[in-house]
């Protein structure tokens, strides 16, 4: 049985169901690396070049974590995962980075999966990455339409208001349970990688669940909705994320339930200094929601994070305790 | 309305003989110093590129001086300056002043809103005469960059140094005063002919070093202090391959046209990079990859803090460095880079390129001295 090893780090986050679906229907073993932790860190940071993001240094790690391990490491290289959208270059360019980087590695699959002019272009990529390990298109084709099934119903799932991290883990009873626990609701903006590696963003989220604060992600967002309402810019947004901060962020606007939006980046994403800045100004102007910018590197410090967290918290309560039939103030 | 544009290099000639031909209206913003560094990061968010940052000088130093329109190119790859013109627009109204940014693309509205983006800036919606202007600058680009590129040989060999910059230089003052495309490229001629009679060591054969990286931070000699000069000055002569022209006429006139474009630099890359990243990274690839086919002594990499698709060459360039035995130095500037620091890395690169050859004459294989 071929053993295919899938980093923990990137769109592993936004996808696992439907890679881990689509391997074990061909017929793989799928071996995804270890949770991300302080070695993972240290063993990344070491390889990859010091300029790149922290995302971009923790995949390195997984992907070292997996050497020795696994025949096959899939690592594919995206270009667009949206229609007349691109990703982040960095991304786009890391299977080259780590080809380049890392001496000794076992064979990457790095089929490019390509969305941009049409999705169709998805069956193609699986086609590739099928290749790899079976060469009966029969079996291809069901791994395929079942990993597809299964990740829709992710997203149903997940559009109801679940954590990517809860899907996995928890039961139903307990997700309803801790959905009507909380009181006060807070969005975080940023890359599915970022949101949900809790090693890397420092355990906000369950930080932010302990003070009873229940969560929005932009996964939880609809992204045709996202799309239609980035239509009031002049120029559309090229980049995949772009779109759904930008349009995420109008939607919460409308919605009007927010208490409070988390924008959670790593330094030097690039990506970010633009869209962070098209929806800071989106929110202050349009808003009286609280607003506040967390930057991450590998040397960020928790207490410092901690201190930004509860002032933050504390300003969203105060404001539903003592400003009710005030003026809100900034 | 009076038009401006951002500088890179010596494009404000092309830019110039463009809008002389047109009869427009415009302003030539400040070469860019420090100051505008400083006036471009006041309004700019920290974490945005040093490309962007100047852009946004440009902008603030030419409506000082009654400019209210700006031409900027734009494009839709995946490298933040495809959104400049948009955030352009946006930094104008936050800082408030009145900047009308006119961005050559053809954007989502089609063909008919660039026409009238042309229009706006020619005056004119006869198409004969738009293409005839934009060939005659076509020309002009490609001349000036023949000129830069025998500056640049010429500095290297100079018998007396100092003696091209001086002729550069008076170029450079005098060009302002030139207008129309006949007269710009009749006295780049003149000029040629000058660099031309510059007495020069013959026989020597100087280091050869390539310049490869974004496209701003190497075309721009603010951005990167002046690096071409200062290395001609020590005698060693640089090669760059990412020139204006060869822009303009691949990523604008035979992309526009769908014709097949010079494909050279990503036939040398193919090796190391499968598709395209976005920016310039397969230029850095490829064009660091045929220096060393060349025989050239090194490659110095630059790229702005941030650029996200150098990131990506700079973490392939090691295994160049590794495969054809060419030594390669990364640069990366921001505002905080100071000037003598950066001479000082220049000037250690050179000199381990120097004793490389040295000891590359007598027989040795090591990759720098000390290695």
């Amino acid at each position: 049985m071929i053993r295919v090893g899938i980093p923990r780090g990137l769109y592993f986050y936004k996808y696992a169901t439907l890679w881990e679906t689509f391997f074990k229907g061909l017929g793989a073993e799928v071996i995804v690396s270890d949770k991300t932790n302080k070695n993972t860190l240290i063993n990344g940071a070491k390889t990859c070049v010091s300029e790149a993001c922290l995302p971009i240094k923790l995949y390195f790690g997984h992907v070292l974590n997996l050497v020795g391990k696994v025949d096959l490491i899939f690592t594919p290289r995206f270009t667009s995962i949206s229609k007349k959208q691109y990703i982040c270059p960095e991304i786009g360019g890391v299977p080259d980075m780590i080809r380049n980087s890392i001496k000794i590695m076992p064979m990457i699959i790095d089929t490019e999966i390509n969305l941009r002019k049409s999705s169709k272009n998805s069956w193609l990529a699986a086609l590739r990455i099928g290749k790899f390990i079976t060469d009966d298109r029969e079996i291809i084709r069901n791994a395929y339409k079942d990993a597809l099934c299964a990740y829709q119903c992710e997203r149903q799932v997940l559009k109801s208001g679940v954590l990517i991290d809860d899907f996995m883990q928890e039961s139903i009873p307990l997700r309803l349970i801790q959905k009507r626990s909380t009181k006060l609701t807070v969005a975080i903006i940023g890359h599915s990688y970022t949101v949900n590696d809790s090693f890397l963003n420092m355990e906000l989220i369950k930080k932010l669940r302990s003070y009873g604060i229940g969560i929005v992600t932009l996964d939880m967002l609809d992204y045709l909705e996202s799309k239609e309402k980035c239509k009031e810019l002049d120029k559309m947004l090229f980049w995949d994320y772009g779109t759904r901060a930008y349009g995420g962020v109008i939607q919460l606007i409308e919605n009007g339930e927010i208490d409070g939006i988390l924008a959670l980046t790593s330094f030097g994403c690039g990506v970010d200094s633009f869209v962070d800045e098209l929806v800071e100004k989106k929110i202050r102007e349009e808003s009286d929601i609280p607003f506040m910018k967390l930057v991450l590197d590998e040397h960020s410090a928790e207490a410092g994070f901690c201190t930004r967290l509860e002032a933050f918290v504390d300003i969203i309560i105060r404001r539903r305790t003592h400003d009710t039939n005030i003026s809100t103030f900034r | 309305m009076t038009l401006t544009f951002p500088h890179l290099g010596n494009a404000y000639i092309i830019a110039k003989t463009l809008l002389d031909d047109f009869d427009a209206q415009y302003v030539i913003p400040p070469f860019n110093t420090n100051k505008t560094l400083e006036i471009g990061s006041k309004y700019c968010s920290e974490a945005n590129c040093l490309p962007f940052k100047l852009f946004v000088g440009n902008m603030i130093q030419a409506n000082d001086l009654g400019a209210d329109a700006m031409l900027v190119t734009g494009g839709c790859g995946p490298c933040k300056l495809g959104y400049f013109g948009e955030m352009l627009k946006r930094t104008a109204c936050d800082i408030g002043i009145k900047m009308e940014i006119i961005t050559l693309e053809v954007p989502e509205q089609g063909l008919g809103e660039l026409a009238s983006r042309i229009k706006k800036v020619s005056g004119t919606s006869n198409f004969l005469n738009i293409a005839k202007v934009a060939y005659a600058a076509k020309n002009v680009a490609i001349q000036m960059d023949n000129l830069e590129k025998l500056a640049r040989v010429k500095r290297a060999r100079q018998l007396e140094v100092g003696s091209v910059d001086r002729i550069y230089r008076a170029f450079q003052n005098d060009i302002i005063n030139i207008k129309g495309s006949k007269n710009v490229l009749q006295f780049i001629k003149h000029t040629e002919k000058k660099l031309n009679g510059v007495l020069i060591h013959e026989n020597t054969n100087p280091l050869k070093v390539g310049f490869v990286g974004e496209i701003y931070t190497t075309i721009e000699p603010y951005a990167n202090f002046d690096l071409e000069k200062t290395l001609g000055n020590m005698g060693v002569e640089v090669d760059r391959r990412v020139t204006i022209s060869e822009w303009i006429l691949n990523d604008m006139i035979r992309k526009g046209l769908h014709l097949p474009k010079d494909r050279s630099h990503e036939k040398a890359a193919k090796e190391y990079l499968g598709k395209i990243v976005g920016g310039h990274t397969h230029h850095t690839i490829g064009n660091s990859v045929i220096h060393a086919k060349e025989g050239y002594d090194g490659v110095i990499h630059m790229y702005p803090l941030g650029c996200m698709p150098e990131i990506v060459s700079q973490s392939i360039l090691p295994a160049v460095e590794e495969d054809y035995k060419i030594p390669i130095m990364t640069v990366i500037r921001d505002e905080m880079t100071g000037e003598a620091g950066f001479n000082t890395r220049v000037e250690a690169f050179v000199d381990l390129l120097i004793k490389r050859r040295e000891e590359h004459t007598y027989g040795q294989d090591k990759m720098l001295f000390g290695y």
